[in-house]
């Protein structure tokens, strides 16, 4: 992999710090990312990744601190930035009264392409994300994994060094997440930098080379995903009950064993950290020696989401705005409304989405 | 909205080996040039006028109305003749109908800022006033469609301009629209929803329209009234097309409507850049 600049850092940003009135919605954040690597910026809804972003990929001017991307400072040199960078923003950024060729097209006349290339190159991109059939079709008619390959390949149209996707699989379903996380595995071994921003602990576990965990608009830990789970220092034992009322009753027995446990979303599951195999099998025989049912335990590495609760003493669902975390919200849904650190002065800053 | 018998079309996966081949194979162009870029973004508005022609429907049919109703319910009464009111509405409504079009090219930008598109188009290396500017060219080609629709229902009722003098008028009228539609982009800027940006822009424009004299010559006024109207510049406008169209050439109200145009240009561009890079 080559390396363009002096330091081999895509992004190397210091005090980055953003307000909007008296909400500060990017509170000093530091960012290292080494180019050709997935770094993920992992938090809450209004945790203040989309701000970050958007200060890196000079939409907005920093209030203070420090950032170069690409070697290139973000307040100075925002042109020689621009030309390195895409954008994949958490609105889909593409028309939605074009087509999908007509989107392609413009993009591809934007970087400077004659009309016969970005036409030709368009044709390539629909037809590499399986959007050849649909091509001639207004935008607003996709579906929303369509939409989102159809804004990623909008993305490359001139392949960038660095690019910022932001909330990528917000709204998708499960298939078309993994359409998506195959489309972002093939940018990365092409040499793409790409920094991602995610709500989903999941998405950066499966994707990111390091991840910085970003609460109320800072860094609260950085590191690998191996790092960051070693540095909640146990794993975890996951016990699903056979029968969710049980599940009080399970826990009274656990507690005594593991220490804390937690009840999960699943109303028959709860788990708990253990430091090893043996004290897990011993919390899951004390279960069936007090009559507990169980249907399925599993013992591994604690998950991102038990790393966000280590860290900062909430669960990431519960911190930031309205929107269910998790589970995305099913097939074809619509984006969901903009993150809550996303309005700047005189824009709403959350409730409607896009008609 | 859309088309409910539209079902969203679910396709293939994405190739992964393309999706490699694809990135591998872009050298990068030179970058886009100001003018090319501006251009761009003109074809982009005609796109719109071609997959969302309502919009350019709204704004016609209402004009339309409004030439068949005042001249032959109205004509009569105000004229004495359907045939001379006609000459003399036909050249204000042209105005009138090309003014009420510059609303939506606020409202259009409006919509785009509701859209996460604009945030993509600013963070291309492109030139920063290609995207107002080129929207503003491609809606000027607009506004010429939405006048000559106007002149042309004129013709077919009879109505018989100067040619030349027509497409004088037309351009002149348009040369203004370009100008005051700067004043509805920076509104489409500062407003919450597409829908505000309508309703202000109709309030704005439609009252001034009225208080003008596209359907009445001021001397029929009360004298505070009248005097409002002989300064308003759509009064002005439609005065120099009512001339140009017979064949005259109002030099001093040309110049007047196109130090308007230049004005609100002058006043209004630089703001509307400010607030568009500022978003």
């Amino acid at each position: 992999m080559s390396v363009s600049t002096l330091t081999g850092l895509a992004i190397e940003a210091t005090g980055l710090t953003k307000s909007f009135g008296t909400t500060r919605a990017v509170d000093g954040v530091d960012l290292a990312v080494r180019e050709g690597s997935v770094y993920g910026v992992l938090g809450p809804n209004g945790a203040g990744k989309t701000t970050t972003i958007r200060m890196l990929a000079t939409l907005v001017a920093p209030d203070a601190g420090t950032a170069s991307v690409m070697g290139h400072d973000i307040v100075a040199e925002p042109d020689a930035v621009r030309s390195c960078i895409s954008l994949t923003g958490q609105l889909a950024s593409v028309d939605e009264d074009l087509t999908g060729r007509e989107n392609l097209i413009l993009l591809g006349r934007l970087y400077g392409l004659r009309r016969p290339a970005a036409k030709g190159r368009a044709d390539e991109l629909l037809e590499a994300f399986g959007l050849a059939e649909a091509a001639g079709r207004l935008v607003k008619h996709f579906s929303g994994g369509m939409r989102r390959r159809l804004d990623i390949a909008a993305s490359i149209v001139v392949t960038p060094q660095l690019m910022f996707l932001d909330e990528p699989t917000t709204g998708l379903d499960p298939r078309s997440r993994n359409q998506v996380w195959d489309i972002i595995r093939a940018l990365v071994s092409g040499g793409t930098t790409i920094l991602l921003c995610t709500q989903y602990l999941e998405e950066a576990d499966q994707l990111a080379d390091g991840i910085a965990v970003i609460d109320r608009g800072r860094v609260i830990a950085e590191g690998t995903p191996a790092q960051l789970k070693a540095s909640v220092g146990s794993g975890a034992l996951r016990v699903r009950l056979l029968d969710a009322g049980q599940r009080d009753r399970a826990r009274a027995v656990l507690e005594p064993v593991l220490g804390a446990v937690s009840l999960e979303a699943d109303p028959a599951a709860l788990s708990g950290p253990c430091g090893d195999g043996d004290r897990g099998a011993a919390a899951v025989a004390a279960l069936s020696a007090s009559g507990v049912h169980v249907a399925g335990f599993s013992l591994g590495q604690p998950s991102l989401d038990e790393v966000f609760l280590a860290l900062t003493g909430h669960r990431a669902a519960e911190a930031g705005g309205s929107d269910p975390a998790g589970e995305g919200p099913g097939p074809d849904a619509e984006d969901p409304g903009p993150d809550a650190d996303r309005g700047g002065p005189g824009r709403p800053a959350g409730g409607d989405g896009p008609r | 909205m859309t088309a409910a018998g539209t079902p969203p079309v679910e396709l293939a996966h994405a190739d992964e080996a393309a999706v490699r081949r694809a990135i591998a194979s872009t050298p990068r162009p030179a970058a886009a040039g100001p003018l090319s870029s501006a251009a761009t973004f003109a074809w982009r508005g005609m796109l719109k006028v071609k997959h969302v022609p309502e919009q350019l429907l709204d704004v016609t049919i209402t004009p339309v109305m409004f030439v068949l109703m005042f001249t032959y319910i109205f004509g009569g009464a105000i004229s004495g003749s359907t045939g001379q009111y006609r000459d003399y509405l036909v050249p204000g409504i042209l105005v009138m109908s090309v003014l009420f079009t510059t609303v939506y090219s606020g409202v259009a930008l409006n919509t785009d800022l509701t859209k996460g598109v604009v945030d993509r188009f600013r963070s291309l290396p492109i030139w920063g006033g290609a995207p107002l500017l080129g929207s503003m060219a491609g809606d000027s080609a607009r506004y010429l469609a939405n006048g000559t629709v106007i002149l042309t229902l004129g013709v077919a009722l009879g109505f018989r301009p100067e040619p030349l003098g027509a497409v004088a008028a037309l351009v002149l009228v348009v040369v203004l629209a370009f100008g005051l539609s700067w004043v509805f982009c920076a509104l489409g800027l500062l407003m919450r929803s597409p829908s505000a940006v309508m309703n202000a822009g109709f309030m704005s424009v439609f009252p001034l329209t009225f208080l003008s004299n596209v359907f009445v010559q001021s001397s029929t006024l009360p004298g505070p009234l009248a005097a409002f109207v002989d300064v308003n510049p759509i009064s002005i406008l439609a005065d120099a097309s009512r001339a140009l169209m017979q064949g005259e050439v109002p030099a001093d109200k040309i110049l007047l409507v196109l130090a308007v145009a230049a004005a609100l240009t002058a006043a209004f561009a630089p703001l509307t850049a400010r607030l568009y890079r500022r978003r």
